[in-house]
């Protein structure tokens, strides 16, 4: 097999990506339906792929819809994101035991778990480097964050469609996936095409009946891939951005999304990027052992940030502007990069379908000169 | 900021069992407690940038953020100055001499004492914020020669409020000018009356070039601090504060402590003034 050529893999031949996938000790997790969504979760067989869904999406809005053909990655992103699988929603960080000696704290036993993550979006590709950034290139590492991500095997998925909310490219995020994966695929309606990115990528492959793709192959998997491009309506202008919204901390446009945001830390939940977190102690109360356990946090929580006592953000506008200055402002000289990717998720799980680039758009229209 | 300890920069959640081996009473509702870790053998483990703070760990309770306020160059333990504020503080208060805690760290930025060197320090402290200085005032009593003029302004609400003042006289004796002022005086109080920056605006300032200021106090304590030296011709990239949020990690990971695009327990707690600026003037940012 040529590492450089594209490969194709007929359809069954995914089952054996994800066998051998099991066989080298990965959990395997895709997409599949649950409560009316297309979610992330352990798959051992390709009969739970979504096969013959999409989504239909827009603010406040997202819709499983059959599709009139059998496509099996034939949707575009739901409300999970894969940060779940590198920075648990909880996870122990310390388990601290009292001795006679005084308090014993030890770390958790090391990550065993190793992921395969299959259907990666280029979009969602782009939040895993941005989280790459925030939890092991800065001057403290997540221990947590980098075990699980050492181990990861990623099946990055061009996108052959795009949602009403998707704007990955003003963002310079996709639609396609060109870094960053073991193996990428692009599902045309016989197979996969398969670009290899790894050697891991190259060696698992190695399981499969994959041939060099024809010419005709690849040209259908192009125009597969531009119907995501071509279908793409959202827009929103960037190369202004971290500017435009730290000389406008004080834009009227603030209070007005303020008084539509319920603060109901949605859009953080389901962000691909979002990273806040809390730490609480939890007792055993049979053993008298403590566990110091971290779970996701928002900046929509009114005592998220607190100063002697007192919420500093006590407003819901004071909320909703720090959340967007530092997604698409001061991300930028805190991690060199977007805390955006264009996936839309804040928006389609915005229970009052907010719509970030509008509230962008909005101040840029009446900005402080 | 200062170079991470390593292993700290592998893992900032490991944690170190420490002993509480002195507690000194300070003003009403605060106290001075020195640690000793049991695990450390190496006491240059002890040391660390003036201005940086430890993560306190009190198990089944929670974290607090508190600054170092001893000796930098000390080798027998970490010490913090503590104010009952909260459920950490308040269960570290119920605590005795032997009795043992957690703690992490140290953690943050330093002040810039080598960007000091050579030049006129004003020191701004309010109220507890004379703890994080206090590692700043025993560096340059140690190296007196190697700074112009030091002016060092204390203020507090009430002379009961005054922290660690049976140490006023020997700053004074080593070279430092301190002065005092309260908010409110009692009918015994013969010194200054009125906020920091009426005595600062005192100084003679001949070359505001020549002039760092550090400070260190309530946030419009320190903003008023930086415009009066602003106002005095030292420019705002000269002026550092010391800032306080609630910080849960200490390495910037957890996303709690941001003003701005600064996390304030990695990039801070001390920073300019000049980057803050943007920032500190906006309300409820």
């Amino acid at each position: 097999m040529d590492r450089t050529a594209i490969q194709f893999l007929a359809k069954p031949e995914l089952q054996t990506l994800i066998d051998e996938l099991r066989r080298r000790d990965y959990h395997v997790v895709g997409p599949t339906i649950d409560q009316e969504a297309i979610v992330y979760s352990e798959l051992t067989s390709v009969e739970s792929l979504p096969r013959g869904w999409t989504d239909e999406q827009s603010p406040g809005s997202y819709r499983l819809k059959r599709r009139d053909d059998q496509a099996w990655f034939g949707y575009v992103v739901g409300p999970h994101s894969w940060k779940k699988y590198l920075f648990p929603p909880k996870t122990t960080l310390l388990t601290v035991q009292k001795t006679d000696q005084g308090w014993a704290f030890l770390p958790p036993a090391p990550e065993s778990a190793r992921f395969a993550l299959l259907g990666v979006r280029a979009c969602e590709l782009a939040a895993i480097r941005i989280q790459d950034k925030v939890f092991l290139e800065g001057p403290y590492v997540d221990p947590v964050y980098r075990a699980r991500r050492a181990a990861l095997f990623l099946i990055a998925m061009n996108c052959t469609q795009a949602a009403s909310t998707c704007f990955c490219v003003s963002m310079k995020t996709g639609p396609r996936c060109e870094a960053g994966f073991d193996l990428a695929l692009t599902e045309i309606e016989s197979g996969f095409l398969c670009e290899i990115g790894s050697d891991s990528g190259f060696d698992v492959l190695g399981a499969c009946d994959s041939r060099a793709a024809t010419e005709q192959e690849l040209d259908l998997a192009a125009s597969a891939r531009q119907q995501a491009v071509s279908m793409m309506t959202k827009e929103m202008k960037t190369d202004d951005l971290p500017q435009l919204l730290l000389e406008n901390l004080n834009h009227p446009r603030w209070k007005d999304v303020g008084e539509r945001c319920l603060s109901c830390t949605n859009c953080t939940m389901v962000c691909p990027t979002c990273f806040c977190s809390s730490v609480t102690d939890v007792r055993d109360l049979a053993t008298g052992d403590i566990e110091r356990e971290r779970t996701w946090d928002s900046c929509f929580n009114p005592d998220f940030s607190y100063l002697g006592g007192t919420p500093v953000r006590a407003d819901t506008s004071d909320r909703y502007r720090q959340w967007l200055t530092h997604k698409l402002g001061t991300w930028h000289e805190q991690f060199g990069t977007s805390g955006c990717v264009g996936c839309g998720r804040c928006m389609t799980w915005c229970p009052v379908s907010i719509d970030l680039t509008e509230e962008v758009a909005a101040i840029r229209e009446t900005a402080a000169p | 900021m200062n170079p991470v300890p390593t292993q700290l920069a592998a893992n900032p959640w490991q944690t170190h069992c420490v002993r509480i081996v002195e507690i000194t009473p300070e003003i009403e509702g605060v106290a001075t407690y020195r640690l000793l870790a049991d695990n450390i053998q190496d006491a240059d483990a002890y040391r660390f940038q003036e201005g940086q703070f430890n993560m306190l760990y009190l198990p089944g309770v929670g974290e607090s953020a508190i600054s170092m306020s001893g000796d930098a160059e000390s080798r027998d333990g970490w010490v913090h100055t503590v104010r009952v504020a909260g459920n950490v503080t308040r269960s570290l208060a119920a605590l005795k001499c032997g009795e043992t805690l957690g703690v992490r760290g140290p953690f943050g930025t330093g002040w810039p004492m080598d960007q000091l060197v050579g030049k006129n320090v004003i020191i701004v402290a309010g109220g507890l914020g004379l703890a994080p200085l206090r590692p700043a005032i025993y560096h340059v009593i140690q190296r007196r020669e190697q700074f112009g003029s030091i002016d060092l302004i204390i203020g507090a609400r009430t002379p009961e409020g005054l922290l660690y003042r049976n140490e006023y006289d020997l700053w004074r004796q080593s070279g430092i000018n301190v002065q005092v002022t309260v908010d409110r005086g009692a009918t015994d109080w013969t010194g200054n009356i009125g906020v920091v920056t009426t005595l600062m605006d005192r100084l003679k300032i001949t070359d505001g070039t020549q002039s760092r200021v550090i400070t260190c106090g309530p946030e419009v304590m320190m903003k008023y601090v930086a415009l009066t030296g602003i106002r005095k011709g030292i420019a705002a990239s000269q002026i550092w504060v010391s800032m306080e949020r609630n910080m849960q990690c200490a390495a910037g990971l957890c996303g709690h402590c941001q003003l701005g695009p600064a996390f304030i327990c990695k990039d801070g707690p001390v920073l300019r003034y000049d980057q803050l600026q943007p920032y500190l003037f906006v309300e409820s940012l």
